[in-house]
This record gives structure tokens, C-alpha cells and sequence, in this order.
């Protein structure tokens, strides 16, 4: 055995690779044994990728492992698209990637008489409207944006929770007896689904249909998860980290300042970074039970007239969402602490 | 007044005693520690490990309370100083911080004007050899360069009493041979009162003035050996027959010690 990769080997394993695939298209296979052709498939190109990996010298490995990890979604979505052609998967409950793309454009370039809204705002008169400065104009048109509803949603109410989240868990933190008498509430509310207190914040706001309430609960979901994360934080500094700076004459406002704060930092992020996903779940949850804008509504509006590929589009809009805010707070991150590691 | 303050010695700890007690468990760290210290001594303390010599150290730090016995600390006469800058065996060395920022550190809780902060721990990261890292932030270093940032940001801070918990203990043999020189040579210069917590014999004998000798759990003082090689010293000293006397002398005493530690912690 030698470690380089035997090129017979992974010229045999292609040719399997299109035996198999060609015999189960030629004898009708697929449609009964779409789950093991897919599986030994699967087994295949894993075989096929580890033998090609080895050949790679080291200098194109970082871009070897990148080309994996995007063609293996691609391959992901044509398996879906060939499977559903081929009548494998229903098109009703599983619409192809090429539908969910065309309906992800109509939504982005559509605009929608019926409940004047669309997805993004119709970015192409926003643009126009920035740049001829009409602010009536781009207000009205972020308004009718599903996407803005629900970006806007999120933000506030991160950033309503965030602030006093981090505030009561750096509280919380330094002194223990503070801790002692509100960490068991804390704790109870923790568990509690925050969704369930949406009822009750339609009931508190005067206005049960405005922004109030969704905000309130993305709010008081982020607070908890932030409040908890800082008092950690805060808790497990090093001591030694305590002692050096009080040695070194740090008391009160500048012992936080030069040795809590930055200590508790990391952990800090970490309940930011969870909190946000949540955020983001309780939005869209609270979407689609009560709300008539937002990306959440728009993806359970097309579920009532049964349109899925635009369901499908709903869910690519918010997973992208997902993704990119959690880029952005990544940054944030790496702005606020140059000091970690990369 | 040269006869009085002569009379006083700049540390003085009576019968230190400490117990740590997490809920059931109690431990004895120290048990009646007596120590003096005269202004301007440079004081080694050898022991086995987990003797209590870093609890000694942070009592004498005011970070952590004794519990029975006095510490007694003459303060000195300019009183922006700060009375004790620890080197800690554990680094703790922000990680937040550059290098630059570690080691002025003391300066700016002290409220020293920038201007002056930077010229003054520059010039002390220079002694330690860490110029090129000068803006690097922690991560970036290793153990040892780790440590000489937290030996510079004691020095820095310029404090009546330096308490130094295993300074060198993580370094190789050669860079600690080379800052041994340069404690040496910084200590002759300055002639401050220094607490040095160290394993190595020769180390002790090669910086002190008077070696504590600790023995092993609960921690009390064994036996003191002044150590009148000439000052000022420097490596040459070790060459001598005066000094292989001395460190064997220790030695002998300190196995056993070092073997009841082993055993105590066989037992446990
Ligand atoms: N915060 C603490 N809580 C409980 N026990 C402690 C604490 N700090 C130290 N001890 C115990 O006290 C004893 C002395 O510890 P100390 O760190 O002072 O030893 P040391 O002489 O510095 O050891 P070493 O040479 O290994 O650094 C040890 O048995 C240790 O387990
Ligand atoms: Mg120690």
C-alpha cells in the first residue's frame, strides 16, 4: 500500500460509478431503488474524492478541499432535479432546483398587485428613488419589502434584547449575590419556548397586529440567551487574569473596563452568535402565525395557495439571510478583538 | 534614620498560616510561615512543589488573605509606587493586550502620561529582547516570551518589592541562562527588594542573597542559608567551589522534602 493513491484503483471506481448509474437508468432501477443507487453513489464518489485528494500535491490542497465542499451541494441539487424529472420525487412536495431559481427571480422581480408587496423592495426603483433623493419614495418602497420587514424585525429586537442582555449578565457576573438571587428565574425562563409568549405580547401591546409584539418577543428570546452567555462569561474569567490586574493597581470601573470586559468578550460573542440564529427563528415562527409582511408570511402564504417552489424560495431567502448575518456579526467580532486567533 | 530603617525590616510575615476550604475539603497550604526580608535583599524561596510557596507570594501580594498571622510592609518614600508588582507563575499576560500595552500596563493604572508610559516599557521590552514583537498580542508568542512580557511588566511598573513566582520556569536553558545575567545585572543596578520563587537550586543560589528552604505540605520554613558569595555576581560565580558547596548543601537538605511530596502525593 502506498499512501500516493493507486490510479488503477480510481479508474476502476469511475467505471463503476457509470456501471452502476448506467445500469439502473437502463433497467428502469431508479425509481424503485432511487435510495440505494443514490447511497452507493454516494459511497462512490466518496471513494473517488479520497483517491483524487492524494494525488493532490499540497499547494492546491486548500483549493481542493473548497471545490469539494461546493460541488457536493451542486451535485446535491442535480441528483434532486434528475431524481424529480425522472419521476422519482413528487414535483408537489419537492419542486427542482431550476423551479425553485425561476421562482426565486419571479419573487425578486415581481411585483405583487394582489397584496403590494414584494420581496425585496424592487431594488431597481429603490436605487433610482435613493438617487434622485425622493425619501417619500424609497419609504414606501421599503415598506411593501417582505425581506426589510423581517430584517428590521430582527434588528430591533437583537439589539432591544442584546443591550440589556449584556448590561444585566455583566451585572450578574461580578457580583454573586446578584447572581444568587436571579439565576434560578433566569434559568426557569430559559427553557421556556419564547414563542409561547407571543400570545401575551399581542395582549400587552395596544396595536396586537403592529410591529410591537414580534419585536417584543425576538427582544425578550435574545435578551435571555445574552444575559446568560455574559454572566458565564463574566464567572469564568481566569482568576489569575483578576489578580494581575488588581496587583497592577486596576479597581472598580477600570478593573471592568481592562480586564472583565474584554475577558468576558469571547463567550460574550458566542451568545450573540446563538442568540441571532434564534432571533431568526422566532421571527419567522411568529411570521407565520401573525403577521402580513415578512419572509416568514411570504413563505406561508405560498404554502395557503399551494405554490411550493415559492415556499422553497421563502426558505433560500431566509437560510441566505441566516448566513449572512452571521458573516456580518463574524466581522463585527474580529473588529471588536483583534487579539484572538484567527 | 539610617539606623532605624535598618531596624525595620521591609517585609515582615509572623506565623503565616493558610487553609483552603472548598466545602468539605480542606487544604493546609502554609502553616506558621516566618519570614523577614531587609530593603534591598534578593530573597530565594526553593520547596517542593505544591508547598504553598505562590499562596506565600499572593498573601504577601495582598490578593489573597491569610488566615491567621500578620504581614507587616514597610511602605516606601515615594508613594505613586505601587508596594508590590507580581511576576506570575502562570504568565497572565492579557491576551487583550499587545506586547507594548501588557507591559505598560502598570504605568497607566498609575495614571503615568502616555508619552513617559511608552518610553519607559519600550526600553524594558528591549531588555527582555522582545522588540520585534513589540505590537504582537499574546497569542502570537510562546511560553517563554509570554513570561519575559510578564517580567517586563513587573519591572515596568517599577515597585517597592518585586515578588517573582518561577519567572524562568518555562524557559529553555539558554534564554534562561541570559535573563539570570540579566536579573543579575538589573538587580545590582537597582538593588530592590526581590521574593524569588524558583526549583532550581543554582538559580537560587546564583541571584540571592539568602535561600528559604520550604518543606512539604503543610508548608513551613525548614531552613535559611545565606549565600556570601561576592557581589556583584555574575555567571562566572558558578565555576567556583564555593558555589557547588552551597547548592549541594541545599540539595541535601530539599531531597527530603521533595521525596515526602512524592510520597504524600503517591498516597492521595
Ligand atoms: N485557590 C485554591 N483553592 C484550593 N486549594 C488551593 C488553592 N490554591 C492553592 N491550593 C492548594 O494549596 C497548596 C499550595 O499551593 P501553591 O500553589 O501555593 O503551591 P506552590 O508551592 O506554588 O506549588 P508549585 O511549586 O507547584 O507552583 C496546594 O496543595 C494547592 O492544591
Ligand atoms: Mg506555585
Amino acid at each position: 500500500m502506498n499512501g500516493k493513491g493507486n490510479p488503477k484503483l480510481l479508474s476502476l471506481l469511475t467505471l463503476l460509478f457509470a456501471l452502476w448509474n448506467g445500469c439502473l437508468t437502463l433497467f428502469h432501477g431508479w425509481t424503485a431503488f432511487w435510495w440505494l443507487g443514490l447511497g452507493v453513489d454516494f459511497l462512490l464518489i466518496v471513494g473517488i474524492a479520497e483517491l483524487i485528494g492524494k494525488r493532490i500535491p499540497p499547494l492546491y490542497a486548500p483549493l481542493y478541499r473548497r471545490s469539494l465542499s461546493v460541488s457536493f451541494p451542486l451535485l446535491l441539487f442535480l441528483a434532486w432535479e434528475l431524481l424529480v424529472r425522472g419521476g422519482v420525487l413528487s414535483p408537489d412536495w419537492f419542486p427542482p432546483p431550476s423551479r425553485i431559481v425561476q421562482a426565486l427571480w419571479e419573487l425578486i422581480t415581481k411585483f405583487d398587485e394582489f397584496s403590494k408587496t414584494s420581496l425585496l423592495g424592487r431594488p431597481w426603483l429603490l436605487l433610482g428613488a435613493a438617487w434622485g433623493n425622493r425619501p417619500e419614495t424609497v419609504k414606501e418602497l421599503l415598506a411593501e419589502s417582505h425581506l426589510y420587514a423581517t430584517l428590521m424585525r430582527v434588528f430591533v429586537g437583537f439589539f432591544l434584547g442584546a443591550t440589556p442582555g449584556i448590561l444585566l449578565g455583566m451585572v450578574m457576573g461580578v457580583s454573586p449575590t446578584i447572581r444568587t438571587m436571579i439565576d434560578a428565574t433566569l434559568s426557569a425562563f430559559y427553557v421556556l419556548p419564547k414563542i409561547a409568549i407571543f400570545p401575551i405580547m399581542m395582549l400587552i401591546f395596544p396595536d396586537p397586529f403592529g410591529e410591537g409584539p414580534k419585536i417584543a418577543v425576538v427582544a425578550i428570546s435574545v435578551f435571555f440567551l445574552v444575559t446568560i452567555n455574559t454572566m458565564v462569561g463574566v464567572r469564568d474569567i481566569e482568576p489569575v487574569y483578576l489578580e494581575a490586574g488588581r496587583n497592577y493597581g486596576a479597581s472598580g470601573f477600570r478593573l471592568f473596563y481592562h480586564v472583565i470586559l474584554p475577558g468576558a468578550l469571547p463567550v460574550v460573542f458566542a451568545g450573540l452568535r446563538i442568540a441571532l440564529g434564534t432571533a431568526l427563528i422566532v421571527i419567522i415562527a411568529v411570521e407565520f402565525v401573525r403577521a402580513k409582511t415578512g419572509v416568514g408570511f411570504l413563505t406561508f402564504y405560498y404554502w395557503e395557495i399551494l405554490s411550493p417552489e415559492k415556499m422553497y424560495a421563502g426558505l433560500v431567502v431566509v437560510m441566505v439571510l441566516g448566513v449572512l448575518l452571521t458573516a456580518g456579526l463574524k466581522k463585527v467580532e474580529q473588529w471588536v478583538m483583534p487579539w484572538r486567533k484567527p | 534614620m539610617e539606623h532605624t530603617s535598618r531596624a525595620l525590616p521591609k517585609i515582615r510575615a509572623s506565623h503565616i498560616s493558610k487553609v483552603f476550604s472548598n466545602g468539605k475539603e480542606r487544604v493546609e497550604a502554609l502553616r506558621d510561615f516566618s519570614l523577614e526580608v531587609q530593603e534591598g535583599e534578593f530573597l530565594c524561596i526553593v520547596g517542593p512543589s505544591g508547598c504553598g510557596k505562590s499562596s506565600f507570594l499572593r498573601i504577601l501580594a495582598g490578593l489573597l488573605p491569610a488566615s491567621s498571622g500578620t504581614i507587616e510592609i514597610q511602605p516606601g518614600e515615594d508613594p505613586g509606587k505601587p508596594l508590590t508588582s507580581m511576576v506570575f507563575q502562570e504568565y497572565a499576560v492579557f491576551p487583550w493586550k499587545t506586547v507594548l500595552e501588557n507591559v505598560g500596563f502598570g504605568l497607566q493604572m498609575r495614571g503615568v502620561p502616555k508619552a513617559e508610559r511608552l518610553t519607559i516599557a519600550q526600553s524594558w521590552i528591549e531588555r527582555v529582547g522582545l522588540s520585534k514583537f513589540i505590537h504582537a498580542y499574546p497569542h502570537q508568542l510562546s511560553g517563554g516570551m509570554k513570561q519575559r512580557v510578564g517580567i517586563a511588566r513587573a519591572l515596568a511598573s517599577d515597585p517597592e518589592i518585586l515578588l517573582m513566582d518561577e519567572p524562568l520556569g518555562a524557559l529553555d536553558a539558554q534564554t534562561r541562562t541570559l535573563l539570570q545575567e540579566e536579573i543579575l545585572r538589573i538587580w545590582e543596578e537597582r538593588r530592590k527588594t526581590v521574593v524569588y520563587v524558583t526549583h532550581s537550586i543554582e538559580e537560587a543560589v546564583l541571584l540571592g542573597d539568602r535561600v528559604v528552604l520550604m518543606t512539604a505540605h503543610p508548608g513551613t520554613q525548614k531552613a535559611v542559608f545565606p549565600i556570601p558569595l561576592p557581589r556583584p555576581r555574575d555567571l562566572k560565580v558558578m565555576a567556583t567551589a564555593e558555589f557547588g558547596e552551597l547548592t549541594y548543601t541545599i540539595w541535601e537538605a530539599l531531597r527530603g522534602e521533595v521525596l515526602k511530596a512524592m510520597k504524600l502525593l503517591g498516597e492521595t
